[in-house]
């Protein structure tokens, strides 16, 4: 059989679909919001989120970094409808955020978790805290259970299912704050620095978690952090300024440019830095090394061994 | 100015079902000028150990002793204290309330009674020194960025002339340069005006830059208490307690495992450039 398609439609329909299937979608987003004095006298209006386009395909891990106040957590809340657009357009799963119509499927698709773990936790068990959202959106009882327990082995939390929420440290309460938004079968999660208040076992719970869903589970990824280090595995960083998507690309193209990085109040990872240093030194090493591993592989051809 | 730490004990929910024990037979000596590393996991006792440096808190034995004295003593001015052993918590900013940023750091020594021509000189001294700029004077604090923020609320506290600044996690939620600004400024405090600093943090790379001495603290318990070099050779240890060590020392310990002659004992960038360009072939 002999289909009668020409090359470049093959492309156009590939390239449709490609479109089709990107699960957040953002095109010249941009939000303003107007200040006012006491008085309520406009004072001015700022614009958070300048001309942003994102288009993230299905089971991407993408980072967000970007100083405070340059518009992470601003354009965070626009992915699952906690705000609006003022300009341009974001589309979940192909949903339109600012029509009403959509609000729980895109709330659905998209789940959020925030930095503070006390804020986020209501139910007096977590297995209960867990099963609140399938609950709420009708899930039979039968089904919520199976959601409870997949969402808690997800995380590592299930051996806690039986306990109160405020007797879990601060790691293990963000942990079960993934597992809640994960129940209710998102496609893409949205963490707005889940790590910032905790210890750095905590951190390392956390970002464990997070990863594991991310490759075991293929579910999409959007995190926001300060820490350099907790961005090394994504697939794509974004570094805002002033609203605006200023660098993107793999974590080894991002922190090659350790100058411009610290002009934008950020960092790079320690191994990172050190390894800049020494290349500065004169040491060959190449740009953006970012795992001890790497680093290790390297200077095996550069320093000498211990003798035998 | 010399703290004395002797024998603390404390515990919450004493006598009940839920009693756990917060610090556990803890002794401390901490001297003027010395700049401290508070390290713990999260519920591993650290801000009950600190809300009794100023006797928030009274412990169910033991004692605390500032200048030699008793600050539990029945008599003992414990106001006094509280100016003297300056607490910024976790999250400063939330307890920001005045209408300017002036007003707010003239609050404390006018609370404690200071006439308010010395007060606004205090509040003056304690803006500069916390690296507020002059055109922030006169906003409304809530106006400032979140760094900003962080930096009026520990001149609030300076304003008192502390003689022991506890800095509860001065840098959680702020952005790497936001946090290289402020613990800057912390050491500066330490170097020009030699006050003691109690750093309390959660990021090893910090405690290892920029403190003397580090105190590990677990279930209650002083575990170590020791130079950052030697606290981190334990890491192993530290990791059963939730802690880790620099990403630099792992570097440099998968090293020597890697067969190369180098010196663990780093916890620094400078320090392990210094060791690795020492040894290029």
């Amino acid at each position: 059989m002999k289909l009668d398609v020409s090359t470049k439609e093959i492309v156009q329909i590939r390239k449709e679909t490609v479109l089709v299937m990107g699960i957040i979608r953002a095109s010249k987003l941009a939000f303003e919001y107007i200040r006012r004095d006491e008085e309520g006298n406009v004072e001015g209006i700022t614009r958070a989120v300048d001309d942003v386009d994102l288009d993230v395909q299905q089971g991407e891990f993408i980072a967000i970094l970007g100083h405070n106040g340059s518009g992470k957590s601003t354009l965070a809340k626009h992915l699952n409808a906690i705000l609006y657009p003022t300009e341009g357009t974001v589309l979940i799963d192909g949903k339109d955020t600012t029509e009403e119509k959509y609000l729980w499927d895109i709330r659905q698709t998209a789940g959020m978790v925030f930095q503070n773990p006390d804020n986020q936790i209501i139910g007096q068990i977590v297995e209960e805290d867990v099963g609140f959202g399938p609950e709420n959106l009708g899930v039979p009882t039968k089904e919520i259970w199976e959601r409870v327990e997949e969402s808690l082995k997800a995380v590592g939390m299930y051996e806690y299912r039986k306990y109160s929420p405020n007797k879990l440290s601060g790691g293990q309460k963000q942990r079960v704050s993934i597992a809640s938004v994960i129940a209710m079968h998102p496609k893409c999660i949205i963490l707005d620095e889940p790590t910032a208040m905790l210890d750095p076992s905590g951190r390392k719970e956390v970002i464990r978690a997070v990863r594991a869903l991310n490759n075991v589970e293929k579910m999409t990824v959007i995190l926001i952090t300060h820490y350099m280090e907790e961005v090394i595995h994504a697939d794509k960083v974004l570094v805002m300024d002033q609203g605006k998507v200023v660098m993107q690309g793999t974590p080894r193209e991002i922190f090659s440019n350790v100058e411009r990085l610290r002009e934008l109040r950020l960092d790079v990872p320690q191994i990172t830095l050190l390894a800049h240093e020494l290349k500065k030194a004169g040491m060959p090493l190449s740009s953006g090394i970012l795992t001890r591993e790497e680093l290790v592989r390297e200077l095996e051809h550069i320093l000498p061994k211990k003798a035998q | 100015m010399k703290l004395i730490v002797d024998h603390l004990t404390y515990e919450y929910n004493k006598d009940t079902t839920l009693a756990v024990k917060a610090l556990d037979d803890v002794s401390l000596v901490i001297g003027q000028g010395e700049m401290i590393g508070l390290i713990g996991h999260t519920g591993s006792g650290k801000s009950t150990l600190v809300q009794h440096l100023n006797a928030l808190l009274t412990p169910d034995s033991g004692t605390v002793y500032f200048d030699g004295e008793d600050v539990f003593e029945k008599d003992y001015d414990r106001k006094k204290l509280r100016g003297k052993v300056g607490l910024v918590f976790q999250y400063p900013e939330h307890q920001l309330f005045e209408e300017t940023v002036f007003q707010e750091v003239c609050y404390g020594p006018k609370n404690m009674g200071v006439s308010r021509k010395q007060s606004e000189l205090s509040a003056y001294a304690a803006l500069k020194q916390a690296g507020v700029p002059d055109e922030c004077f006169y906003q409304s604090p809530f106006d400032l960025s979140g760094g900003q923020k962080r930096r009026v609320a520990i001149a609030s506290v300076l304003a008192m002339k502390p003689e022991i600044l506890v800095l509860d996690e001065p840098t959680a939620g702020l952005d790497p340069k936001g946090r290289y600004e402020i613990l800057t400024q912390i050491r500066k405090l330490k170097e020009e005006n030699n006050v003691t600093v109690i750093l309390v943090s959660h990021s090893m790379e910090d405690v290892a830059e920029y403190v003397d001495r580090i105190v590990v603290i677990d279930h209650g318990k002083i575990r170590y208490d020791d130079k950052p070099r030697q606290v981190f050779a334990h890491y192993r240890e530290l990791e059963v307690m939730g802690l880790a060590a620099p990403q630099v020392t792992y570097l440099m310990h998968e090293l020597k495992e890697h067969g190369f002659d180098v010196d663990t004992n780093v916890t620094t960038i400078e320090e392990a450039k210094e060791v690795l360009l020492g040894k290029r072939m």
